[in-house]
């Protein structure tokens, strides 16, 4: 990757990466016991050194199949939040980072033909597909709607929040 | 309504067999069954955390909130992440983990003692047809009891405490059979790693995966623990064991009450549930070895060059339990390790250590030249004692991934406690058929 455009250009800057990308990979676990300003700095740094330093916020990842495999450790999808990460778009994800992942804001894309978006090009997110700069849509696979919410509400904390407040939930009493 | 009226033969709906998941997780909806694919809350029977994963995560979460758990009483806490402590952030943590456990008053606090999902059973927390969270990715563990337990983050950990729920979609099951005999020195990690290389990292396809077949109903349970734990590993949502007699006499053996298992039967798949079975034959099973960086790269040992190996590792809940002690004591019975290899051991749990002391097995190990490390995750985890750079490690444990234990210099692989204890015995990747006999 070259160094970040300064000017304004339409859509989402993509990062490409290959199939795979582990947990160690996005959160390693010697940065682990870190807050995320810390744990940020080294997310891919064993794959792709110069990511974190380079990252915009509002670009996207677009990477191979199995994106998030490995550990439970949600700060493996938190840190890409914390560096503005807009979305991952890949043909599948790793179960448990794909509910990690709506559970901390972050918008998951599976998209079959992901490995057509190309490093550098700019994407536009749109509701059923991922549209590439000559205007060719790339389908995206239908994402339930109450997953979607966590999106717009940045994460299930604030949707715990919001219901406790409605009286939705009955919470039980602070210890 | 409409076919039952057009039908006219039949009065209700055909209800089509139900797979051991299907069945708990229907108990946990309070449904009579349940349909694969469909979108559920299951009530949670017990949501297992530790000193990472949980109260420095979860406290701060819940304050924001102001409120508090929902059962104390279902709820097990962990320290074995960062225990012992080796510097100050360590020890802030473990410090918020106990703080937090008096604070919360919870009855369940096992400090480090073991490893969470080697503890969890050991304490007789698990029974059969329990619906189990765990804030660990090794939480499929817990299926070798016949529960349902799965891994998931810290915020999803924060939506049960609050709630006592979790949403889930039905999985499918796919069913690992194996037959056969198994060979000496060949065992439950052998035939994980071979089933990982078969179907890889995502042939769990985030579904249920359920082991059956005589060889595994010929396993103890600690054998059994293996094939569920790295179910993780092949991307799998739960990975169970239906309950048997082994089942049994073990949650009997560790105090879990005779009539909490009275129902223990109930808990099976029922005849044609499975989505899918892939067979496989115990006899031709050689040891098998993960290389660098992937579980799913593995191979037969014997298409394996020389490779020499630096440090043998038994550790993690994956790798050693009491089971793979005496594993790797029999192979290294009255022998040195290699002058050029390093063999460390860290007991998954301190009963399994003292247990091992007792019988002899430990003291085995001492003798082969093995230094003892603490009673936690350890290098497993990465998030403190690693691998120094350039180190080519053969490792029981579960994950090889580049940089995961130690810099991204070290040189994992990954095979059974009998394969570490070869590898530690010839200072090279080793057949450990040919050393046994």
């Amino acid at each position: 990757m070259s160094t970040p455009s300064q000017e304004a250009a339409p859509g989402s800057r993509v990062w490409r990466l290959g199939a795979q990308v582990d947990t160690d990979a996005l959160a390693p676990g010697a940065y682990m016991k870190f807050g995320y300003e810390v744990m940020a700095q080294h997310t891919l740094e064993s794959m792709r050194a110069e990511f974190a330093a380079g990252v915009c916020v509002g670009d996207v990842i677009v990477a191979g199949e199995g994106f998030g495999v490995g550990s439970s450790r949600e700060q493996a999808a938190g840190v890409l939040v914390h560096l503005g990460i807009e979305a991952v778009i890949a043909p599948s994800f790793s179960g448990l980072f794909y509910r990690n992942a709506f559970n901390l804001g972050l918008l998951l894309l599976t998209c079959p033909r992901a490995s057509e978006i190309l490093e550098g090009e700019r994407v536009q997110l749109l509701e059923s597909g991922v549209q590439r700069p000559r205007g060719e849509v790339l389908p995206t696979k239908p994402i339930p709607d109450f997953l979607l919410e966590m999106v717009r509400a940045k994460g299930l904390l604030n949707v715990l929040k919001a219901r406790i407040k409605s009286g939705e939930i009955q919470a039980f009493p602070e210890l | 309504m409409m076919n039952a009226l057009h039908s006219g033969a039949s009065s209700s709906h055909p209800i089509r067999p139900q797979t051991l998941a299907q069945k708990v997780i229907a108990r946990a909806a309070q449904q009579s069954h349940v349909e694969v694919g469909s979108l559920l809350n299951c009530q949670v029977d017990l949501a297992m955390f530790h000193d990472s994963s949980g109260p420095r995560r979860l406290a701060p979460m819940l304050k924001e909130l102001g409120v508090g758990i929902w059962d104390k009483n279902k709820v097990v806490l962990v320290m074995d992440h960062y225990v012992p402590a080796r510097d100050e952030e360590s020890r802030a943590i473990v410090q918020l983990a106990r703080e937090t456990a008096k604070r919360w008053n919870l009855p369940h606090v096992i400090d480090s003692e073991g490893i969470c999902h080697v503890v969890l059973p050991e304490r007789g927390h698990l029974r059969p047809g329990m619906f189990c969270v765990g804030g660990d990715s090794h939480s499929p563990t817990g299926g070798a009891f016949g529960s349902y337990m799965f891994g998931i983050g810290a915020t999803e950990m924060l939506g049960v405490v609050v709630t006592g729920e979790i949403w889930l979609e039905v999985p499918q099951t796919i069913a690992l059979d194996w037959t056969g005999v198994l060979a000496r020195g060949v065992c439950a990690k052998d035939m994980m790693l071979h089933m990982i290389a078969q179907l890889g990292l995502n042939g769990g396809q985030y579904q249920a995966l359920e082991f059956t077949g005589e060889v595994v109903q010929g396993l103890p349970m600690q054998e059994r623990m293996t094939l569920s734990n790295m179910g993780a590993e092949m991307g799998a949502q739960a990975a169970l064991v239906a309950a048997d007699p082994v089942t049994v006499d073990y949650l009997l053996g560790v105090g879990v009450p005779q009539e909490d298992l009275q129902g223990w039967r109930d808990w099976h798949s029922d005849a044609g549930s499975f989505a899918h079975i892939h067979h496989f034959d115990a006899n031709t099973l050689a040891p098998q070895i993960a290389a660098p960086h992937s579980p799913a790269l593995t191979r037969a040992v014997t298409e394996y060059a020389t490779t020499p190996i630096d440090i043998a590792y038994i550790g993690a809940c994956t790798g050693a339990k009491l089971v793979d002690l005496r594993a790797a004591a029999s192979v290294l019975k009255g022998q040195r390790v290699h002058p050029q290899t390093r063999l460390m051991v860290a007991p998954a749990s301190a009963r399994d250590q003292e247990q091992a002391r007792l019988e002899g097995t430990l003291q085995v190990l001492i003798d082969a030249g093995a230094q003892l490390l603490p009673n936690s995750c350890g290098a497993c985890a990465g998030y403190g004692a690693t691998f120094e750079e350039g180190m080519t490690v053969m490792s029981s444990t579960a994950r090889n991934f580049k940089a995961r234990m130690g810099p991204a210099s070290v040189q994992v692989y990954l095979s059974s406690p009998y394969s570490v204890a070869a590898a530690a015995l010839k200072g090279q990747i080793a057949d450990v058929r040919e050393v046994l006999t």
